[in-house]
């Protein structure tokens, strides 16, 4: 039986020229059925079809046909030249993307989106509450400056960070749990979805505006300690009106401070779109005698060579440098906001469609056959895997503990008692 | 004990008299006379000289030598790395601050006055006394925001604001309020060793006040801790219970009731929050009678919070009259003299409320 298999399969592979054998005799009618469907006349276009592999049972392990080596290691990919402001030159206009590189980089913007893809669903199912305020849209940005710094840099942000908690080194779990409110979260449960913090990542900060000082200040601690180091400056087009941000401006240039100031400019301040909140929308400039670069957000590219471009800047000691990164969100304002009273349904479908960060990554890569179609495809049920387990593993893990309440007041003091509803109740806290 | 010489002669003792009983009076070997702004400006010395994560900043500070001269000499010794003259941007510089102490250093914000803190105050009570909870202990504030608290001499409204009671409301804070030379130095060497957010309130009137110093008082490592009270005059008929200035006033009046025979225990805060309320209630609990004093407004203010304490605890039931406080008048502070004079609590208030509450 085995030599009639192999005498009719190599004679199947003779005539049309297929590599290997059928081992087995349903792969060899797979193949016999290929070759009928081939060869018959309403065929053409299956005649362009690639030749799969027969689809392996669902429980065994994927194995990419190709190897690395059929893969391109590295390319240089045009990228748009950015908006430049008080500067002679800007970043290149061409950025090195090895495979890598390309691999990692989609591995983040998609853990990001099904992450806050799945804190939108937590939402709507009540097992998230209060304040959630969204970043699928906008994953080129994060993961664009984590890629264009060094670990031991420091990033400063605003209320829509879970992104940033993320390329900051929090894991999906954590973040989640701190979503939901359980002691597995990254602040115990204390502090929700605008306060999560991990070493040299300073939240999530709930006050508009306010991370921009803290962020000049984080700065200002690097050059002090002479450490070479930076910080990463967030904020929105809403916060770039705050009086507060140009009082740091101000002193961060006068000091030559290593601040890197980056306005995430996602076309609207809750509900204010642009121009109806500023009478210049040209954030970049509104440093004024702070150079500044306009940069296309949504390409991981752009935003990686213009925050290098920026780090060394600062890092030569030349003081701060003010960004504004063109981006887009694809929720509204936060999970109370549809997005939709302020602008219109078709806008944000023509962006997802022809501007999603993920999607140009993508398709840059397997235009350059950088990576494969099932390679990536592996990759997002790997990544559908971790949120899904992190979100179930935020849904069953408890609450705090009650006696958890009054503690980390202050720190390094010894405890103390706290005043609890009424003056019988005294309760213990510890730092 | 110590009574400070201006006090004295106010009260009208005989200068002389207490000069020569003084002759006889065994002192503390080499005690000096330290007025309040120099207490301050050793504590700053001798920290920054400690530890180098220390910093000043805030306006006027460096080559000012500080709009009321308490960081006087720091820029000469320190340079501009240490003592930074910031321009007039509040809401900036402190959260700058409260920046730079999140990532390792340790700074001292120093307002001009505490009234300009309100434009800065979300940095306080957002970024910096929130911050270590909000993070689950991940993320301290190592600063101290200082400056003078409360009136002064003629500055009228928007300049003599007491803001004890506001920043003492908040978890997270720790509020101080130093009377003497002993209290400023300890207390802002403790400030700015904490590791948590550090509400230091001076007062513009103590600065060129003079206080006799102990020789320990004048060492580098003498601090005097957070949240502990100081009894400044033993008393059994009533607890006074003051903060900054205002402890100079309880004394006085303390001396005047003495001629009466009514003794006095004077209890200084030291701390607004946390406050020692284990302290007030000790010593009411031996005298049976409280009157606090301050000069801050009325409504929801330090005494407020005394008495409201004072009738949760064990000591209620030892009071035999109700607690009175002594406060500032529930106005904006008035220009002229004679106006300003009567809007905050003169010696002869202290007087007639203490013998009002021992019902006399």
């Amino acid at each position: 039986m085995q030599n009639l298999l192999s005498f009719l399969s190599n004679a199947l592979c003779r005539i049309t020229g297929r590599n290997s054998g059928a081992q087995t005799v349903s792969e060899l009618l797979i193949g016999l059925s290929e070759y009928v469907s081939l060869t018959s006349p309403s065929a053409p276009d299956l005649a362009q079809t690639q030749r799969l592999p027969p689809k392996p049972p669902p429980a065994a392990r994927v194995v990419a046909s190709r190897s690395s080596a059929d893969f391109t290691p590295q390319v240089a990919l045009d990228i748009k030249k950015c908006d430049l402001h008080r500067l002679e030159e800007g970043p290149p206009v061409k950025a090195t993307l090895t495979r890598e590189q390309g691999l990692q980089y989609y591995r983040t913007m998609q853990t990001v989106r099904r992450m806050e893809l799945k804190a939108d669903q937590l939402y709507k199912q009540k097992i998230i509450r209060g304040f959630c305020h969204l970043y699928d849209g906008q994953e080129a940005c994060a993961a664009g400056v984590e890629a264009a710094i060094n670990p031991s840099d420091h990033v400063i942000t605003a209320y829509r960070a879970h992104g940033y908690t993320y390329t900051r080194g929090v894991s999906v779990k954590e973040i989640l749990c701190e979503l939901t409110g359980r002691r597995g979260g990254v602040s115990k449960g204390k502090g929700g979805s605008m306060h999560m913090y991990a070493p040299r990542f300073y939240g999530g900060n709930g006050i508009v505006g306010a991370q921009v000082p803290l962020g000049a200040g984080i700065a200002l601690a690097c050059q002090y300690q002479g450490n070479n180091q930076l910080c990463v400056t967030l904020y929105g087009d809403g916060a770039a009106n705050q009086g507060q941000l140009f009082e740091a401006f101000n002193m961060a240039a006068l000091w030559k401070l290593p601040c890197v100031f980056i306005c995430e400019n996602n076309q609207y301040s809750m509900g204010m779109s642009t121009e109806r909140a500023s009478a210049s929308t040209d954030y970049y400039k509104r440093g004024d005698y702070i150079p500044g670069m306009r940069v296309d957000g949504m390409d991981i590219l752009c935003v990686r060579e213009a925050v290098k471009f920026a780090a060394d800047f600062c890092r030569a000691g030349k003081g701060p440098i003010v960004m504004e990164l063109q981006t887009y969100r694809y929720h509204g304002h936060s999970m109370s906001d549809p997005g939709v009273s302020y602008r219109s349904r078709e806008e944000v479908q023509e962006v997802r469609s022809k501007n999603d960060p993920i999607t140009l990554l993508k398709e840059q890569m397997l235009s350059n056959n950088m990576a494969s179609v099932e390679e990536l495809k592996e990759l997002d049920v790997a990544i559908r895997k971790e949120v899904e387990e992190a979100a179930r593993f935020a849904t069953a893990d408890p609450e705090p503990p009650l006696d958890d309440m009054c503690n980390h007041i202050f720190k390094n003091d010894p405890p103390m008692e706290v005043r609890g509803t009424n003056p019988w109740s005294r309760l213990k806290s510890v730092s | 004990m110590a009574l400070s010489m201006k006090s004295v002669l106010r009260s009208g003792r005989n200068a002389v008299t207490i000069l020569r009983r003084r002759a006889f009076h065994r002192s503390a070997p080499a005690a000096a006379q330290v007025t309040v702004r120099d207490a301050l400006n050793q504590a700053l010395d001798e920290e920054l000289e400690r530890d180098e994560r220390v910093f000043l900043l805030g306006e006027e500070v460096a080559q000012y030598d500080g709009a009321y001269k308490v960081s006087r000499g720091l820029w000469k010794k320190y340079g501009d790395k240490r003592i930074i003259d910031t321009p007039i941007s509040e809401m900036g510089f402190t959260g700058i601050a409260v920046g730079a102490a999140m990532a390792g250093l340790r700074p001292i914000c120093e307002f001009m006055t505490f009234n300009f803190s309100m434009q800065a105050i979300d940095q306080v009570i957002n970024s910096a006394a929130k911050t270590n909870y909000m993070s689950a202990g991940r993320q301290a504030v190592p600063i101290v925001f200082r400056g003078p608290n409360g009136s002064s001499a003629g500055v009228a409204a928007q300049h003599s604001q007491c803001f004890a009671a506001w920043y003492a409301h908040c978890p997270g804070l720790k509020v101080v309020s130093p009377w003497n030379s002993e209290d400023a130095k300890g207390l802002l060497k403790s400030a700015i060793r904490d590791d948590n957010p550090v509400v230091f309130l001076e007062n513009e009137l103590m600065y060129g006040v003079p206080f006799e110093m102990s020789d320990e008082a004048q060492s580098k490592d003498f601090t005097v801790p957070i949240g502990k009270a100081k009894v400044e005059r033993q008393g059994s008929h009533v607890t006074l219970v003051s903060h900054s200035r205002y402890v100079g006033h309880c004394l006085d009046a303390a001396a005047v009731l003495a001629k009466e025979g009514i003794e006095c225990e004077v209890v200084n805060l030291r701390t607004i929050r946390p406050m020692d309320v284990e302290s007030i209630e000790a010593s009411v609990m031996k005298t049976n009678h409280l009157v606090t004093v301050e000069g801050g407004w009325p409504q929801f203010g330090v005494g407020a919070e005394i008495c409201a304490r004072i009738m949760e605890g064990p000591a209620f039931n030892y009071l035999d009259a109700p607690a009175t406080r002594v406060t500032g008048v529930d106005i904006p502070m008035p220009y002229a003299k004679i106006l300003e004079d009567n809007s905050v609590p003169q010696i002869k208030d202290i007087i007639f409320s203490i013998k009002k509450t021992l019902n006399m």
